[in-house]
This record gives structure tokens, C-alpha cells and sequence, in this order.
């Protein structure tokens, strides 16, 4: 417990009578009051550092504040002062479980003020990568949340698969998670001919996975106790709490800002938007697992495509650095190299919110550019901040047990939400 | 989809015409100026109305003019899950006024007006809880402006004596460094040395 018990409210024993003495329940009357405990910083199921003052009557929920900001790193105020560029890798560390999915809404935002059209290839690998990064998240989400609730085996095979995704993104960028790895005006650099097979290799593979968790969790009675009729939200909840991602789709709203308002090439892709129909936990976990099922068939489509389609990858021009070959033979690319890298380039001025279907949700940057070579002020919209929001609404009249599987259906990772 | 906006724009500009002052479109985006004293009636209109339905606040945010008299533009972000449209609702405001809730119309703007204020020291008249939210229990400033340095005022260590976190001044060992790269050729305000002789050998 903090110095400073929150709104003056003390901890203590549920029974005590006024006067401080306890009483025997059969003698004389009680003083009950509710006992306010804390949830985090430190808990296991607070799925990073959340601190959450639980007021509890016996063992139900009677209001739920979440205090966040332990995270908080002043990344809006950081961008303030440095580069386009410089600032992208700072969207890897908003939600760390899938970092590129974040550096997308960035670049978004400067290809819409600047009108930059990126090469077909380098779209196909956004979308390819995307996917990855769909796939990494709801690995970790539906496989802690099951540990959340219970189940100690889902991590352990999830986090197998998670390990080979991350070294896809190693092979493609260098590094595991802080990827940096989509620029403006398309990514960073070709991915090899073998590592797309190596994708697609995977791919075929991945669903006899996914059908071990399956065989673990779906039909498992403690799991399904633990989430069934556990956190329902309905339609209305879902327009007063502004919620994105699986958390309308598994109340049965086929919202996906990939289909309904397609970005990248997403339009040209087949893939099924899966919905819930009840609204609680445990939909929400069949949306996620059907949802890597869709990914897998986007990334086959996608290396499919990507063999045939060979191609630059970045949209040659001021936002990019020239090709390296070039660069070393040329002065005027080597001169362009060095002002990209250490200027950066000009955004024309005026205001852009661009978002991304997110595996949490609707990312959103909404970018203020003054015309300089740095943002005026970036807003990051973080889907989990909204949906942490709810905490209260949602768990009020739940069991205090219930509280660890909703926090785990909701999808809150702090990178994103303390910002 | 900019027919479809101007169309939208000039909708809602005709029908709450007290409310819009102005509308534009830019980047396919649609965005209304307001005036604070009316963004309640608007919002709520925004999500009522038949053609808009902007059932969902997607976000709440600030930008900080400090050379201007109205300091601050109040940013609002609203979609439509069913007519799948976004609209942009910006409100200049002064730094002593107040800007009138929207809890009521929408719930979920209770923790993006807390965060404008933590973050801005923007007031809401009419919020629940407007307690700061991000920054650090006690904190003092507010961090989103631009008179706020970077590098912030205080820091926090361990303090192995006391045996508990203290906080201190910030210091730095080395001034806190904002480069200017911007380019001789391109953006610079000032005269490069030596160039101060160019316009007077001319003439």
C-alpha cells in the first residue's frame, strides 16, 4: 500500500466496530465495511504495471480504479523536439508486443500529409508483417489469459511459436522487438527470396499449433467457467467506452478498419472478419484464435504475392535515403543521405489522423506538422487506454477472481496506455 | 469521399448553424471549428443525428499555441461504425476558460479529459474525477506545453541513506542540446556569416 491511502479510504478488516473493538457476530451488531484492496503494481495478472484500488464487498467488485501513468515515458513530449524519423522508433515501444503494427500509423500519417505513394512490394511486406504482428499479439493474449485464469501450458507453447515469429522480424530488420523497420515511403530494406519461404513454410505448420491450443483451452470446463458470461459488453457499452478491435467484434459488430476502411492494399486480400456472439470473455478469445486463423491466410496470400512482385521498396525521393550503391558513387546521394539523416525532411504543414486496425484495436496518430522537420504535436490514440477505461464499468459485480480474466480479455499492454 | 464530406460538412453547418463556425477538408479529412460554449449540444447532435451517428469518440487531445491569444485548440475525433465516417471538432480556447464536458454524451471521454488536463492544465467544467492521470502522484506543471522544458524539473533516485525514493532537482551534466539542422539553403531565418556582404556588393 501506497503512503497515501486513495480518497482518504483505509485499508482494513471487513468487521470492526466503531469504537475499534471486534465484536463476536453473535453478541452484538457490525460494522461492515468495504474492503479496498490493491491490485498491482507488481501482480502477475496486471499484465505490466497497473495499479488498480479494488473496493470489494465480500468478494464482489464494487468499483474498480485504475490508476495508470506508472509507464509513462512523455513520448508525445519527446517527438516534440526530434525528428520524423527519429521519432518511429518510439512506436515500437508504445505496445512492444507487436511493434511494427504501431510504426505503420506513423508512417500513414506522414504519407498522407506528404502524399508519398509506396511501392507495391513494400506494401505487400507491411501487410505481411502486420499479420506477423497480429499473430505475436494474440499468441501472448490468449495464452496469458488463459494463465491468468488458470492454465500454466498455453504460455509455454505459445511463446515457442512467438520465438520463431520474432526471429522473422530479426531476419528482416536485425532486431527481435524494437523492429524500426517501416519508413516513410515503405520499409526498410528487400526481404530475402528464402525468408519468404521460410514464412510460408511456417505458415503450414502453425495451424497444427494453433489446434494443440485449441484442444487446450476451447473446450476446457475450468477455462470455459473462468470466461464464459464473464465481462459481457453490448453494443451500446461499446459506443460509450469508444471500444475497437476484437473487443466489438466479439459482440458480434464486424468493425475492421481493415475492411470497412481498407488501407495499405488490404482490399485486395480474402480473408473473414470472425465475430462473437455473446459478448463476454470467452467469445472474445474464439474471435482471437479464428482471427490468427484469417492472418495465416493473409500471410500465404502475401508471400504468394510477394514472390511474383520483385521491386523497390522504398518510394525513392526527399523522404527516403538514395540506394546504398548509389550513395557511395554519387555526391549529390551522399549529400542527400547525410541531410535525410541528420535534418530529416519537411513535412508540409496541416493536421493527419491515420489509424490501423492494430491487433488491440484502432491505433491512431493524429500528427499537428508545422511545416518543419518536426512534428508540433503528435497525439498517439492508444485502443487499450479506452478499453482500460471501462475497468470499472465492466468488472463492477464480478467476482474479485473474475477482475484477472477480465484485464486479460481486454488486451491492455502499458507500453500503449502510459505512453 | 471529399464530395461525401463537403456534403456531410454542409449538413451539420445547416443544421446546428449555431454551433459550426466554419468547415474544411483537408487530407480527406473533415474538420469543424466550434466554439467551446457549444460542443456539448454538438456532440450530442453529431451522435443523435441520422446522417452522422458519430456514436464513438475516438479521441480528445490539445495542441499548445503559446503566441496566441487563444492558447489552446481542444481537438475532438468522432467515428461512425455505421455511416463509417470520422469528423474532427477543434475549439480554440483561452488558457483561463473552461471547457465544457462531454462525459455526459460520451462516457469514455472521462479519462481523455483528464489527460488534457494533466497534460495541458485545459479545466472541464462539469467533470467527475478530474484528477491528473499519467504524471506522477504530486507532480507540479503541466507537461504538453511548450514552456515546459523536455528534460522536466525534478527527478527521482533511490536514496540508499533514507532508504526510500527522494526527489531532487533535475540536474544535467550536460546542457540538454536541441540542434538546429536546418539547412543553409532551406528554411534558415538567419544570414549565414559572411553572407551579410552579398547584398551590399550588388547594389
Amino acid at each position: 500500500m501506497a503512503s497515501f491511502p486513495p480518497h482518504g479510504k483505509q485499508t482494513g478488516w471487513g468487521y470492526k466496530m466503531m469504537d475499534g473493538n471486534f465484536d463476536d457476530a453473535l453478541t452484538g451488531e457490525q460494522k461492515i465495511r468495504n474492503f479496498n484492496i490493491n491490485f498491482g503494481p507488481q501482480h502477475p495478472a496486471a499484465h505490466g504495471v497497473l495499479r488498480m484500488v479494488l473496493e470489494l464487498d465480500g468478494e464482489i467488485v464494487e468499483r474498480a480504479d485504475p490508476h495508470i501513468g506508472l509507464l509513462h515515458r512523455g513520448t508525445e513530449k519527446l517527438m516534440e523536439s526530434r525528428t520524423y524519423l527519429q521519432n518511429l522508433p518510439y512506436l515500437d515501444r508504445l505496445d512492444y508486443v507487436a511493434p511494427m503494427n504501431q510504426e505503420h500509423a506513423w508512417c500513414m500519417a506522414i504519407e498522407k500529409l506528404t502524399g508519398t505513394v509506396v511501392p507495391r512490394r513494400a506494401s505487400l511486406i507491411r501487410v505481411l508483417y502486420s499479420e506477423i504482428g497480429r499473430i505475436l499479439n494474440h499468441l501472448l493474449n490468449v495464452t496469458t489469459q488463459a494463465m491468468d485464469v488458470g492454465a500454466l501450458t498455453p504460455p509455454l507453447w505459445g511463446f515457442e511459436e512467438r520465438e520463431k515469429l520474432m526471429v522473422f522480424y530479426e531476419r528482416a530488420c536485425g532486431a527481435r522487438l524494437h523492429a524500426a523497420y517501416f519508413r516513410p515511403g515503405g520499409v526498410h530494406q528487400d526481404l530475402p527470396p528464402q525468408l519468404i519461404e521460410d514464412i510460408d513454410d511456417w505458415a503450414d505448420e502453425f495451424p497444427a499449433v494453433l489446434d494443440d491450443i485449441d484442444g487446450l483451452l476451447t473446450e476446457n470446463r475450468i477455462f470455459k467457467q473462468r470466461n464464459a458470461d464473464i465481462g459481457i459488453i453490448s453494443e451500446d457499452d461499446i459506443l460509450d467506452w469508444g471500444f475497437s478491435g476484437v473487443m466489438v467484434r466479439g459482440s458480434g459488430l464486424p468493425w475492421d478498419l481493415r475492411r470497412s476502411q481498407p488501407y495499405e492494399c488490404y482490399d485486395e486480400f480474402e480473408f473473414q472478419i470472425p465475430v462473437g456472439k455473446n459478448g463476454d470473455c470467452y467469445d472474445r478469445y474464439l474471435c482471437r484464435m479464428a482471427e490468427m486463423r484469417e492472418s495465416l491466410k493473409i500471410i500465404k496470400q502475401a508471400c504468394e504475392k510477394l514472390r511474383v512482385e520483385k521491386g523497390d521498396v522504398l518510394a525513392r525521393g526527399k523522404l527516403t535515403p538514395p540506394a546504398r550503391a548509389e550513395m557511395k558513387t554519387s555526391m549529390e546521394a551522399l549529400i542527400h543521405h547525410f541531410k535525410l539523416y541528420t535534418e530529416g525532411f519537411h513535412v508540409p504543414a496541416g493536421e493527419v489522423y491515420a489509424a490501423v486496425e492494430a491487433p488491440k484495436g484502432e491505433f491512431g496518430v493524429y500528427m499537428v506538422s508545422d511545416g518543419s522537420n518536426k512534428p508540433y504535436r503528435a497525439k498517439l490514440r492508444a485502443p487499450g487506454f479506452l478499453h482500460l477505461q471501462a475497468m470499472d464499468y465492466v468488472a463492477k459485480g464480478h467476482q474479485l477472481a473474475d477482475v484477472a480474466a477480465i484485464i486479460g480479455t481486454m488486451d491492455v499492454v502499458f507500453g500503449e496506455i502510459d505512453r | 469521399m471529399t464530395e461525401a464530406l463537403n456534403e456531410l460538412g454542409a449538413h451539420i453547418s445547416l443544421k446546428r448553424p449555431d454551433c459550426v463556425i466554419s468547415y474544411s477538408i483537408a487530407n480527406d479529412e473533415l474538420t469543424l471549428e466550434v466554439a467551446p460554449t457549444s460542443l456539448v449540444g454538438l456532440a450530442e447532435f453529431l451522435k443523435t443525428d441520422a446522417t452522422c451517428r458519430f456514436s464513438t469518440l475516438v479521441d480528445i487531445t490539445a495542441i499548445d499555441y503559446p503566441e496566441r491569444a487563444a492558447r489552446f485548440d481542444v481537438v475532438y475525433h468522432f467515428l461512425s461504425m455505421y455511416q463509417n465516417h470520422r469528423i474532427r471538432l477543434r475549439c480554440a480556447v483561452r488558457e483561463e476558460d473552461m471547457v465544457p464536458s462531454i462525459i455526459d454524451v460520451h462516457p469514455s471521454a472521462n479519462w481523455f479529459e483528464r489527460e488534457v488536463f494533466d497534460m495541458f492544465g485545459i479545466l472541464f467544467s462539469g467533470h467527475p474525477d478530474l484528477r491528473r492521470i499519467l504524471t506522477d502522484y504530486g507532480f507540479r506543471g503541466y507537461p504538453l506545453r511548450k514552456d515546459f522544458p523536455t528534460t522536466g524539473y525534478t527527478e527521482v533516485r533511490y536514496d540508499e541513506a533514507q532508504k526510500r525514493v527522494v526527489y531532487e532537482p533535475v540536474s544535467l551534466v550536460q546542457e540538454y542540446r536541441q540542434f538546429d539542422f536546418m539547412s543553409p539553403w532551406e528554411g534558415a531565418e538567419y544570414i549565414l556569416p559572411g553572407d551579410e556582404k552579398t547584398d551590399g556588393a550588388k547594389g
